[in-house]
């Protein structure tokens, strides 16, 4: 392969796995603290759509940014109120969020559909860095959310693994009665985390519509929300992983688009739709390597994950 | 970063600023503090749906003597000081620490009220380091962790009070009483004057309980104030100074260790006369019912755990198998109840040699087995009592056609088992994770005696269970070898292999070292072949 068409590739791939990379991390904050939140699809949805009609309204993108992320947070707010003060399973209520943010997505973006002239979010080359060579083009000549992504990562790794609040997160997801004998209020977290994780895949729907494939059609995550899921645990919870997989996934869902112009597959057109797949496939496979049950203990899956917390329940 | 000198013992007197200038505070908190009591709990009242596990207790601790709380399982030892130390909260009564009285709203309120509590399943959590698990919650090392701040701090208390164990290491690494001595290291960082233990010695070897017997009493000596909780008669006259003992949920007695006897105080324990001695008849050994003939098998980790292994067991006989942990016990036990492939030998039940080995196979020719994890592989938790009662007999025809249960014959069934091994449950719907530890076991046990079995393999079938528990398990086991079962008793209790087996076998490193008559074994002779069966003076390291 050519180093110029790589080259397209990687930067393509990081661009395009930005929203994914929000949504990860965002949902690996909430999985470490011990909600499981499958509801990312839902409001990545609602993240984009309220994210294009805000910036068409006002003609200001980051206010429709700034919209974006706190409906992701209020809707994460109720699955933490349905998850860990009424301890409703997480699963359902996941699973229900994500019928109401595609439902709701849907109808109020009917008229957004015809709109194709919303204002974006910039797109700014970093003097100097962006004329290196190979690393300029790839890293540093991208939109500016895809820098916040480039940023985000290596943050919340360090908040995670070298913070007193980080320290508690993964207290509070492997063993929350530990944590709460100390003084550490283990349902006030949780609830911060999992409107954190909200916030975090309102970003990514803002990423989508207003910078990576700038426009709202229904359902443009094409079930990105839940390659989030199974990303986090390829990154086995852990926000560089994630960096990795969702650039790399990004770079996969690149490949039919960059590669068409390529002689080997002009030769054979029906590979595009092959090509097409391969994301989904990689994350199946994904997801069954890491079924198997000791194989989650391997990756330090939270042992709590999943399990509301009740100080007098008996069999923590 | 981990700001003034002072800010890592947050509690310690000198830096309490201003403590100085509030004269009549002081003096206030003098007169007060005149109380010779560290503790008092007045007419404390606990219930759980169900069961009340608290009633009106009165309990009062001196400041510096180490007090035991005795009682069987079940008796509310845990759940009174779950009160004490704030993770509970009592129905009624009140608490007072040093003289004034005090509401718990957390275990944090407690901490401030310098009372710490090592709980009985230890609240550490195992991926995280030594250290991180000591600072935890502690908000005055600031926002950025440094890492060798933390391990030095960590590192003084251990040294203070000699509960050796190194900062850097994280939890899963390090053996149980390891973990004790970090959760011990975590309550006394927290500046805690009441130390409150629950069950400490359970999961200890004696060298180890021993260590820690030493730490206490130098920790009492310090004027730290250590409540005790045991079932063990022994361990609590030669500790404690004085007793209070727990049963059903109310004080039968606080008394003196000075003035009271073994028998008295299991007496008051268990509420009747308790026999230490058990009835045995002698042994009336039949047919070879279980036979290992050089058996191999990997553990989890794919190294071997059993190494030719050969044994028997007749029909009427118990043979203990004795052991330290971790020598291929647990593999022993699951290779013959088909939960574990053999990699190489024979096993045979009654005389048949058994090709196929899978855990439904070995039930259906009678092998029955009680688990030495009783919440985990011996039961399913969430389920009722009534169903894990049936959880091996469900597919007989008397319990329903097909796939339907009779339901009133699954009740029937559950009442009289539960009324025949004397099950202590509010009802046979409870869950079993409910019960207590000596009533989930004696479910398992009956479910698995229940189908008149060939073959009982008991793993560990008393630990953790009190005298009245285990002198019923041990009972139930007797009287199974009376009704001639072959029963290959696991155990690492050697006091247990010895009061009730007939035969004695020795596994070190999966190997059988060596086996006995027990009316013919030394216990000298057994732990030395436990230990590798060399002469001590051969090997100085062990
Ligand atoms: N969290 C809980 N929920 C329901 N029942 C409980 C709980 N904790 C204890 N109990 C019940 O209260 C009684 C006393 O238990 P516990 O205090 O653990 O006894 P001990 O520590 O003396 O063995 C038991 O019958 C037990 O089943
Ligand atoms: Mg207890």
């Amino acid at each position: 392969m050519e180093l110029a068409f790589l080259v397209t590739l990687l930067a393509a791939g990081i661009r395009s796995g930005t929203a994914i990379l929000f949504a990860t991390i965002g949902e690996i904050f909430a999985e470490r603290s011990g909600v499981l939140n499958l509801g990312i699809e839902g409001m990545m949805l609602m993240g984009a759509v309220s994210a294009y009609g805000v910036a068409f309204a006002t003609g200001n993108p980051w206010l429709g940014l700034g919209v974006a992320m706190a409906v992701g947070g209020l809707m994460a707010l109720l699955h933490g109120m349905v998850t860990i003060s009424l301890r409703a399973d997480q699963v359902v209520s996941g699973l229900a969020l994500t019928f109401l943010g595609s439902g709701l997505s849907a109808v109020l973006g009917a008229p957004l559909v015809e709109v194709r002239n919303a204002p974006r979010l910039p797109v700014f080359p970093i003097p100097v860095l962006a004329d290196l060579p190979i690393l300029g083009p790839i890293f540093f000549n991208h939109n500016v959310i895809v820098y916040l992504g480039l940023v985000m990562a290596p943050l919340a790794w360090w908040y995670i693994h070298r913070t007193r609040p980080g320290m508690e997160l993964r207290a509070i997801g492997e063993y929350p009665a530990a944590a709460d004998v100390l003084g550490i209020n283990v349902n006030r977290q949780r609830y911060a985390y999992v409107v954190f994780g909200g916030v975090m895949a309102g970003l990514g729907g803002a990423a989508l519509s207003l910078a990576i494939t700038p426009l709202w059609i229904e359902d443009m995550t094409a079930g990105q929300g839940w390659i989030a899921v199974g990303l986090v645990i390829f990154a086995s919870w852990d926000p560089l992983r994630a960096a990795l997989g969702s650039y790399l996934f990004g770079a996969i869902r690149r490949l039919p688009l960059d590669s068409q112009n390529l002689p080997f597959f002009l030769a054979y057109p029906q590979l595009g739709y092959f090509m097409n797949m391969l994301p989904y496939l990689f994350v199946i496979l994904l997801m069954l390597i890491s079924a198997r049950s000791e194989m989650r203990r391997r990756i330090g899956a939270p042992a709590a994950l999943g399990q509301p917390y009740v100080r007098e329940e008996r069999g923590v | 970063m981990l700001g003034k000198p002072c800010s890592l013992t947050p509690l310690l007197p000198q830096c309490t600023v201003g403590f100085d200038l509030a004269i009549p505070t002081l003096l206030l908190t003098q007169i007060m503090t005149t109380s010779s009591y560290a503790v008092e709990m007045r007419g404390i009242t606990k219930r759980f749906p169900g069961v009340l596990a608290n009633d009106r207790i009165d309990f009062q601790v001196r400041k510096g003597e180490i007090h035991a709380l005795l009682g069987e399982n079940g008796a509310g030892k845990s759940t009174l000081m779950n009160i004490l130390s704030g993770l509970y909260r009592p129905d009624e009564g009140e608490i007072a620490i040093h003289g004034q009285v005090v509401e718990f709203h957390s275990p944090r309120d407690a901490i401030r009220h310098g009372v710490g509590m090592v709980h009985q399943h230890f609240m550490l959590t195992p991926s995280q380091s030594v250290a991180e698990n000591v600072f935890l919650g502690a908000r005055e090392i600031g926002f950025v962790l440094n890492p060798q701040r933390m391990a030095a701090e960590v590192r003084r208390i251990a040294e203070q009070y000699r509960l050796p164990v190194d900062p850097n290491a994280k939890i899963w690494q390090l053996s149980v009483g390891e973990q004790q001595r970090v959760e011990i290291i975590k309550i006394l960082y927290r500046g805690a004057e009441i130390l409150i233990l629950d069950e400490p010695t359970a999961v200890l070897t004696p060298q180890e309980a021993e260590n820690l017997f030493v730490t206490l009493r130098s920790m009492a000596a310090d004027n730290k104030t250590i409540i005790f909780i045991s079932h063990k008669l022994e361990e609590v006259l030669s500790i404690a100074d004085r007793i209070t003992v727990l049963r059903s949920g109310r004080v039968a007695a606080t008394l003196s260790a000075q003035s009271v006897t073994k028998t008295e105080l299991a007496n008051l324990m268990v509420g009747r006369q308790v026999l230490f001695q058990l009835e045995k008849p002698p042994v009336q050994r039949g047919e070879v019912r279980l036979r290992l003939d050089r058996v191999c098998a990997l553990d989890d980790k794919l190294l071997p755990a059993l190494r030719e292994v050969s044994l028997t067991v007749h029909s009427g006989e118990i043979v203990g198998v004795a052991g330290v942990a971790g020598n291929g016990q647990r593999e022993l036990a699951e290779v013959i109840c088909g939960l574990r492939p053999l990699t190489s030998g024979t096993i045979e039940v009654a005389g048949e040699r058994m090709a196929h080995l899978t855990a439904r196979r070995m039930i259906d020719v009678g092998v029955a087995y009680v688990p030495e994890d009783r919440n985990t592989t011996g039961s399913a938790p969430n389920l009722s009592v009534a169903e894990n009662l049936i959880l091996k007999s469900y597919r007989k025809t008397e319990m329903g056609a097909g796939p339907f249960l009779d339901l009133a014959a699954v009740e029937r069934t559950a009442t009289s088992l539960v009324k025949t091994f004397n099950i202590l449950t509010p009802s046979i719907k409870t869950p079993v994770r409910k019960l207590s530890g000596g009533n989930l076991q004696k479910v398992i046990l009956a479910r698995e005696i229940s189908g008149q079995p060939q073959v009982l393999i008991a793993a560990s079938p008393t630990r953790g269970l009190d005298i009245g528990a285990t002198e019923s398990v041990r009972s139930l086991l007797l009287q199974e070898r009376s009704q001639g079962a072959a029963i290959l008793l696991i155990s690492e209790d050697l006091d247990e292999i010895f009061a009730i087996s007939d035969r004695i076998v020795v596994l070190y490193e999966g190997r059988i070292m060596g086996e006995f008559e027990t009316a013919d074994a030394e216990l000298t002779e057994v732990g030395l072949l436990m230990a590798g069966g060399r002469a001590p003076s051969a090997s100085p390291g062990t």
